[in-house]
């Protein structure tokens, strides 16, 4: 009997088939061809033409933060393959299973500067988990296979896989076989905390008198967000969430603080400087999160769990690490402290609790929204939350605009808040909520973005059009780069360099254009009324352009090479 | 301080350009590297001299766990170890008088005249790093170097203790 052959176009659909892809993000080009010739002679598989490559790095990203699967990305050799480069960065910043599948030139024209050549595994290096160089036809599916379950175990990041066009091409097939339990004895993410160091960890929360929880984005990676509650109600202790780890706890549970760092709530930098001990689950000690390192809590006795060793006394000396799943981890932790009769130590909770009331009482984060004068951003961010209840996917930009997105909208849930944290990278928010709305039609899905960062994905408004994608886009217009135009405020004197746009086109006319709604509001009597319409238009993306006052900061905000508690509370008052 | 790291990983294409690129990317020293394949030839081991303190080291031990490629890494200068490279050097020796320095200051250090040309020895020898040093100042003193080449140091640890898959 002959077995079937099969090129290495097939290959790749069925390696991606047997892995179970819905969607592909991508854009074609001669090196990939072939393989957009498979794509077309099948239906197990959608492919999502994005407008530019960097947008469909965005979009898989979007759509992996909000189902947990791998994003996948399809590109063409060459500019197709750089254009991915930003957003892979970002999915690495934030630990994203990602799969960025690159055409290449044919093996024989490796190495000739040949049209549309690129070393894209070579470019992206240092932004990777992995990367294959596929070399061999038979090999495809295996590759792919692995790629998987790279990108998608231990700490997650984004896998290159680059195919080179003969490889793919209809002259050469090969038999297909894959092995989905992939094992390989280079790479076996530790998952189990070790026994002694749980014990240790369990002996310090013991002991303390002011802890606190500092979560972060592997909780919401892990899907951990239950385990977490349960182990802060087993503590009682106050919880904070980093930006990439909202969500993690309900924004709403009485023992949440609020987000911590640069931009955090009062009290939630004030429980930190004070903490005796620090309980770290899936949070990375950023230099955004801590300000000066050298005045970070100098008094707290630090236990740090994370899947990634390197994350573990990296910038902060953790006192007791564990290295482990966090979702596993704390459930060693929960009962441990059951096996040791943990109770609580009341009077030192109260002592704390009342400490940590009279923080929270002095109400840091706030602004004040006067009638007839110009919008608040942050009270659009309120009748946001109000409008959906709480309940929609928020993706964001980078500026203010997050930022007050992060501190007026508290999450209930984890993978409802979708930003680029560690990479900040401006135009991931129209792409991003793109992918979490074809994932999820039914759920709002929000876009707040601001009148920069728009501007720098928003041909995507042809592919929402093409696949029917009605996100809610909510731009807190300033009419400037308002982060950059902040630091500039308080840094540079008030020199506003480059940080204001004042050639800006009419969003609601280019939304039109786009055939979707286009919606102004310019004061602050139609904001709710506005915005409530523009939520009600279920079947048409909605572009809301809010025109907001633009010399708004935001609040807290850390002195620079100060302690975590060394902030900024309102223009010219420090805590 | 100077640390010996032995690095076992997959022969694969690309695991050396991880592991030079990690390096560069996170400002880690690299005072010697050396690569080649072992008895099994699935394996690369790779010797690399480094120095930093503590902290520096356990990032960079940790950091080069994480690469995909890389199986196992240890730290040789933590116990006892072997370490030799191997340096080749070609020196001036034009008159009998010069010869016979050359020649005996190369005994001294267990060295081996390797080639001889009208006006040159080219000389083989292997020993610690400090070894190497130590002869090439000799060397220095008594004539002069045309040219020489190291091979960055490679390293054992004693005993049962083994690097292996
Ligand atoms: C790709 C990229 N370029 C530059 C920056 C630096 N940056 C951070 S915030 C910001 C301003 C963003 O302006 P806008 O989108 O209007 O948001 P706002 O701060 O006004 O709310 C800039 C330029 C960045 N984060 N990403
Ligand atoms: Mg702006």
């Amino acid at each position: 009997m002959t077995k079937e052959l099969f090129t290495g176009a097939e290959m790749v659909v069925k390696a991606l088939s047997a892995l179970k892809v819905k969607y592909i993000f991508g854009y074609p080009g001669g090196s990939v061809l072939d393989l957009y010739d498979a794509i077309f002679q099948q239906d197990e598989i959608e492919h999502i033409l994005v407008r530019h490559e960097q947008a469909a790095t965005h979009m898989a990203d979007g759509y992996s933060r909000a189902t947990g699967e791998v994003g996948v990305v399809l590109a063409t050799s060459g500019p197709g393959a750089t254009n991915c480069v930003t957003g892979i960065a970002t999915a690495y910043m934030d630990s994203i299973p990602m799969v960025v599948l690159a055409g290449q030139v044919p093996t024989t024209l490796i190495g000739n500067d040949a049209f549309q050549e690129t070393d894209i595994v070579g470019c992206t290096r240092p932004i990777i988990k992995h990367s294959f160089n596929c070399r061999d036809l038979a090999d495809i599916p295996n590759v792919i296979a692995k790629a998987f379950y790279i990108a998608s175990t231990g700490r997650p990041g984004p896998v290159v896989v680059e195919l080179p066009k003969d490889l793919l091409i209809p002259q050469n097939k090969a038999e297909f076989a894959i092995e989905l339990d992939v094992k390989m004895r280079s790479y076996n993410p530790n998952v189990k905390g070790h026994p002694k160091q749980i014990r240790k960890a369990v002996k310090t929360i013991n002991e303390a008198k002011k802890l606190v929880v500092y979560s972060g984005g592997g909780i919401v990676l892990s899907d951990a967000s239950e385990l977490l509650t349960t182990l802060v109600e087993t503590l009682k202790a106050p919880i904070t969430n980093t930006l990439m780890g909202l969500g993690g706890i309900s924004g709403t549970h009485e023992n949440f603080v609020g987000m911590l760092g640069m931009h955090g709530s009062f009290e939630a930098n004030k429980t930190m400087a004070n903490a005796d001990v620090i309980l770290a689950l899936g949070a990375r000690f950023d230099d955004r999160v801590t300000n000066n390192v050298e005045k970070f809590c100098p008094n707290a006795t630090i236990i740090h769990v994370d899947i990634d060793p390197t994350s573990i006394s990296k910038t902060i000396n953790a006192h007791v690490p564990v290295v482990g799943l966090v979702e596993v981890v704390m459930q060693q932790l929960l009962d441990e402290l059951a096996a040791t009769n943990f109770t609580p130590d009341e009077e030192a909770l109260a002592d704390w609790w009342q400490q940590i009331h009279l923080w929270r009482d002095m109400r840091h984060v706030g602004y004040k929204q006067v009638a007839g004068e110009k919008i608040k951003p942050q009270r659009v961010v309120e009748a946001m939350y109000k409008i959906t209840n709480g309940e929609a996917y928020v993706a964001s930009d980078v500026g203010q605009h997050q930022m007050f997105a992060a501190q007026y909208y508290p999450f209930a849930k984890p993978r409802q808040w979708i930003n680029s944290g560690g990479a900040g990278t401006m135009g991931f928010g129209l792409p991003a909520a793109m992918g979490v709305k074809l994932a999820f039609p039914d759920k709002h899905v929000i876009c707040i973005t601001g009148d920069g960062s728009i501007q720098m994905n928003i041909q995507e408004l042809s592919t929402c059009l093409q696949y029917n994608l009605p996100v809610v886009i909510v731009a807190l217009n300033n009419r400037s780069l308002g982060m950059v135009r902040q630091w500039q405020d308080m840094v540079y004197g008030g020199r506003h360099s480059s940080s204001y746009m004042e050639s800006l086109p009419d969003f609601t006319k280019i939304a039109e254009a786009y055939g979707h709604v286009g919606i102004k509001i310019d004061t602050l009597d139609e904001l709710d009324s506005k915005l409530a319409q523009a939520f009600s238009i279920k079947n048409k993306l909605v572009f809301v352009d809010v025109l907001v006052d633009e010399k708004e900061h935001v609040y807290p905000m850390h002195i620079r090479q100060g302690g975590i508690d060394d902030m900024w509370v309102e223009k010219g008052v420090k805590a | 301080m100077r640390h010996i790291l032995s690095i076992l990983l997959e022969n694969e294409p690309g695991a050396l350009s991880r592991i030079v690129g990690l390096f560069s990317q996170r400002a880690f020293n690299i005072e010697s590297l050396t690569v080649a394949p072992t008895d099994d030839n699935t394996l690369s081991r790779i010797t690399i001299a480094t120095i930093g303190d503590d902290k520096v080291l356990e990032q960079i031990v940790k950091q080069v766990n994480k690469l995909v490629d890389v199986i196992k890494i240890t730290d040789l200068t933590e116990r006892k170890h072997v370490e030799r490279e191997l340096l080749l050097v070609k020196v001036v020796a034009m008159n009998d008088k010069s010869r016979t320095e050359v020649k005996r200051i190369s005994d001294i250090f267990r060295g081996a005249i390797v080639d001889i040309g009208k006006q040159i020895y080219t000389i083989e020898l292997t020993g610690s790093s400090d070894k190497l040093n130590a002869f090439i100042e000799t060397l220095n003193n008594e004539t002069e170097i045309i040219e020489s080449v190291r091979s960055g140091c490679v390293g054992i640890a004693r005993g049962e203790k083994a690097l292996r898959v």
